[in-house]
This record gives structure tokens, sequence and C-alpha cells, in this order.
């Protein structure tokens, strides 16, 4: 573990141009991740929000990257990130299952659609500019979001938080009755979560000349994380970071061999991969180990 | 005040489709606990295939391709769930673990679908000249009045398949209780299959009616995916009834916000949902 994170900091200085982009998006992906994880893992709410939160650090780094150093325009957005998700959290967070996943999808086009309008009513513009860094600062921004994300999400499973995330997902009056304060796990964690999204969408802008809220609040940015963590399976943090690392590089596969089918073969495998590994890359191959060794399969 | 009429005159006229679309989309997830986010795609291949047959050699009228579309959508979604949902449904611990699985797969099926859309018919923007004439006293084109009219005979059929048939009794009897319902004899994959299948069926026939009324491009399926989604939620998800009078409230909202400031309408249905959500989270029908 620790080897690779030593390779992964001092890759810039023995390796240029592409590997650098491919690995600070592979560092990308696994933070949002591995960010949705933190939530929506343990308490089986599925967030669809992640574009919304990433989107805004695009446009808060397109105001702020200039006049404020690059590293105070990542933090301004991990604060914003927090603060918007703990207010929609607190807002939302007692819509149960199907309800809370459609206002968070729902979310994602509202804020694109709001951005859009003021873009209209007050710039008169589509897009903006952003201020540029270089690949290799992009890349160490990455790199330190990720650790940070990295250890705010084990130490989050460890807590007494964690714990209440677990039991919230087990049984949510259970754990308001053995003395839970449900809500406020809830949109604390969810707040928590937001803050690398928006980080990520900080640095990442700062990789493009131009953004505009079509850019910035994707739709891929909400579910290739989801199809990543589920991918890899959501058991612990391992599964995550392999499904983003594994898709990232074989998406950049496709996108360079087969522009046109990129998006088609991504719905393909979405879907079998929820067919056909419930437990994600991990559960795979733990049963095989299992298998392996002889012993039984434990029960799912 | 003739604005105004005409606004909620045009409101009713695209509330139906909304209607028709969100019942579709609540027939799916309030029997078969399928939240298909890619129903409008649906929609887009009911409208696209009307385009392709009225542009082929047969040139054929865009109102009797319904007679194509529909069974055509209809067996698209059988098979779907008969492969594909059955599956996860069976394999799936929990029910909400399946309506989670299962909304993520029909993401999937989104981006399969739009796509093979797009390499088949690019993703330029076409539209179909049908019954382009106005009403003498409204301006109201006609080919809206002809669209609404299909939406209400489609409406009032499915509404005695539901309460007079076999099968919708079925459908009925599994809506509320898959378990006991299976007990009575239903067969409940069967019901689940036809279903999906009538959901999606509802999503071509409004692809066909949206073909002569607005203009169509390959990736126009999420937008009416999301409108169906606030319709389904407005009225209280699974009821029938409540998609109907959901559908309607928003295409009459969709035409007062269009008069006022078109740019404006997809935030102006994101607040009627977001506040509804809020205020009343289980819809207007919801129990």
């Amino acid at each position: 573990m620790l080897v690779i994170f030593v390779l992964l900091a001092i890759l810039p200085t023995v390796n240029h141009g592409y590997t650098v982009t491919l690995f600070a998006d592979i560092l990308r992906y696994a933070t949002l991740t591995v960010a949705w994880v933190i939530f929506s893992g343990p308490t089986g709410y599925m967030s669809l929000a992640t574009s919304a939160f990433y989107g805004l650090g695009f446009y808060i780094a397109a105001v702020a990257n200039g006049p404020l150093p690059f590293a105070a325009a990542i933090i301004i957005s991990g604060i914003a990130g927090f603060a918007i998700a703990v207010f929609v959290g607190a807002l939302t967070l007692r819509l149960r299952g199907v309800y809370f996943c459609i206002f968070t999808f729902a979310l994602t086009l509202l804020v694109q659609n709001v951005v859009m309008e003021i873009e209209r009513l007050v710039t008169q513009t589509r897009g903006r500019f952003v201020v540029n860094e270089t690949a290799e600062a992009a890349y160490y921004a990455m790199f330190v979001v990720f650790l940070f994300t990295m250890v705010m999400a084990i130490m989050i499973r460890r807590s007494r938080y964690g714990l209440a995330l677990q039991s919230i997902g087990e049984h949510e009056e259970a754990a308001a009755h053995s003395g839970i304060n449900v809500v406020r796990s809830k949109v604390l964690v969810f707040g928590a979560s937001a803050v690398p999204m928006a980080m990520a969408g900080a640095i990442i802008a700062t990789r493009r000349t131009y953004i505009d809220p079509g850019i910035a609040f994707n739709l891929n940015t909400t579910f290739l994380p989801v199809l990543m963590a589920l991918f890899g399976g959501m058991g612990n943090l391992v599964g995550p970071v392999i499904g983003a690392a594994v898709f990232t590089y074989i998406g950049e596969i496709l996108l360079t061999r087969f522009p046109d089918l990129y998006m088609l073969i991504f719905g393909a495998v979405l879907i079998l991969a929820i067919v056909f590994m419930p437990n994600g890359i991990v559960g795979l191959a733990q049963m095989a180990w299992n298998k392996m060794r002889g012993g039984r399969r434990a029960p799912a | 005040m003739a604005a105004f009429r005409d606004i909620i005159i045009t409101g009713l006229l695209l509330g139906g489709i909304f209607a028709l679309v969100s019942v579709g989309l609540s027939l799916q997830y309030g029997v078969g606990r399928v939240l298909n986010v890619a129903h409008g795609e649906f929609i887009m291949i009911g409208s696209f295939v009307t385009f392709w047959l009225f542009g082929s050699t047969i040139r054929l009228n865009p109102l009797l391709s319904i007679v194509i579309t529909a069974p055509l959508v209809f067996v698209i979604g059988w098979f779907l769930h008969a492969t594909l949902f059955r599956r996860l449904m069976h394999t799936a611990p929990t029910l909400d673990i399946f309506e989670g699985k299962s909304m993520l797969a029909s993401f999937g099926l989104l981006y399969v679908v739009q796509n093979i859309a797009r390499i088949i018919w690019g993703s330029q923007t076409h539209k179909i000249d049908y019954l382009n004439t106005t009403v003498t006293g409204a301006q109201i084109p006609l080919n809206r009045l002809v669209a609404l009219g299909v939406v209400i005979v489609v409406a009032a059929a499915f509404y005695v398949f539901l309460a007079r048939t076999r099968m919708g009794k079925a459908i009925r009897s599994s809506a509320q209780d898959p378990t006991t319902a299976g007990l009575m004899g239903v067969s409940i994959n069967t019901v689940l299959a036809v279903c999906f299948g009538l959901g999606l069926a509802m999503a071509g026939i409004a692809g066909t009616l949206l073909s002569f009324v607005y203009a169509i491009q390959t990736s126009m399926g999420l937008q009416y995916t999301v409108i169906a989604m606030i319709v389904v939620v407005l009225g209280g998800l699974g009821s029938i009834t409540g998609a109907m009078i959901g559908g309607v409230i928003l295409g009459i909202v969709s035409q007062l916000v269009t008069h006022f400031q078109p740019t404006l309408t997809m935030i102006a249905y994101y607040v009627v949902f977001i506040i509804l959500l809020l205020a009343r989270p289980k819809g207007i029908m919801g129990k």
C-alpha cells in the first residue's frame, strides 16, 4: 500500500505528459468513487448528486482561481460543497429510498439549469474561461485530495458515525431507537462526502480552458463513480479504488479507439456488472479465493 | 383572455402526453418496482420509428404508425423484463436492493439505447410536417388536438383493460401484494413482463404523437424521463390516477411559464417538484 503511495507521489518526476494526465484522471475517479461510497455505501441511500457538487467545484475554480491561489480555490470549493450538501441533506434526507434517489438526480439538473439561467441573466454568456494550472500541479493537488479522501473515509468508517451509518443502512428505525441521532449522522456524512467531490471539480476545471454548465454538470460524473463502486465492490475501500482505476483505464482506451461506441459499451458494461457481479470485483475475487481453498462460500 | 385560454388548452394537450408517459412509468414502478430511467429513450424510439416510416417509400401516416411502434416497444419491454429485470429480482436479497439495482441497470439501458439510436439516426433535429393547420378561432395546430384525442382514447382503453379484463385484475392484485397474488394463481412473471411492456408501449405511443407535435432528436429522451419522474412523484409513486392528474398539472405549469419566460420552464418543473417532495412526499394520490 505504502509503496503504491510513494510511487504515485514521485510519478511526475520520472514521467511526463500523458501518464501524469492519465493518473490524475484515475485519482479523480478514485476520489469521486470513494467519496460516494463514504455516504452511499453503508447507508444504502443512493445519492445521484455527485455531479452537482463536482460542477460546483468547477464554477468556484472558474471564479476564484487566478485572483486567489490554486490551493485557496480548492479549499473554498470543499467548504462550499460541504455547506451546500449539509443544506440539501437537511432538507432531503428524511426522504427514503427511491425518493431520495429521484431528488438528488433532479438536484443536479436543477443546479445546472439555475447556473445556466444566472449566466444568461448576469454575464450573458454560456460558458467561462478558467485560469489554467500545469498538469503536474493538478496531479499533485489531486493526489493530496485523494489522500485526504482516503484518510477521511477510513476515519469515518472507524468512528461512531461509521457505525451509526451502518446501522441506519441495516434498519433505520432500530438505529433511531438505539439512541443514534439519525438525521445528524446522515446529514454530516453526506456533507463530508461532498467535500472531495467539489475539490476534485475545482482541480479538474483548471485543466480545461473553457467550461459551461453542460460540461460542469455532466451526468456521467454522477454515474461513473456509482458504476465504479459497483464494479469494484463496496464492502471495503480497496474495491472502489480498484474499480475506479480499472474503469478509467478501460474508458481511456475505448475513448481513443472507439469514440462513437464509448457510451454504448459503457452502458452495456454497467448492465453486465450489475447482473453478474453483485458484490463487485473484490467480491468475485473473494469468492474465487474461497473456492480455491475448498471452503464453502459464506452466505451473502 | 384569449391568450390565457390558449395557454390552458395547450397546457392540457401537452399534459395529456405527459400523463401518458407518466402512466407508463408509474405502471413499471408501481407494479414491477423498476424505476425505469430509460423510459424516455423509448419515447425517442417511438418518435424515430414514426419518422423513419414517414420518410420511407411507403410514407406511412404518422398516426397509423402507432400500430407499429406500440407493439414493437411492447415486445422490447417484455423481452427486457423477462431477461434482465426478472433475473435481478430473483437475485436481489431485498426489495430496496432490487429497486436500486434495477434503476442502475436502466441507466445502462439508457446509454445503450440512446447510442444505438444515435448511430442509426445521427444527432440532428427532425420534425414531421403533419396536420400543421390551425383550427379556426384558436391558435392551436390541428395535430395537437389529434394528439390529445389519441391520448384520451388510449387512456380510456387502458382504464377498461385494467378494470374489466382478467389480466387487468391480475395487474391490480399484483400491485397490491405480489406474493398473495402469486398464491392466488396469478402468474407473477407474466404480469410483471406485461406491465413493463405496456409501460414502454405507452412511451412508444407518446413518442409517435410527439414526433409530429415537436422537433425530435436522439437525445430527447432524458428530458421526458425527468418530466415523467416529476409527474409520477407529484401524483404519488405507483398511482395511475395520480400520474394522470400530475401530468395535466405539469403540462399547464409548463405552458404558463413558457408563455412568460421559456428558459425558465425546466427550473419551474424542479421548483414544483421540490416543493412537493418536501411538503407532501407521498404525492397527490399517495397512500
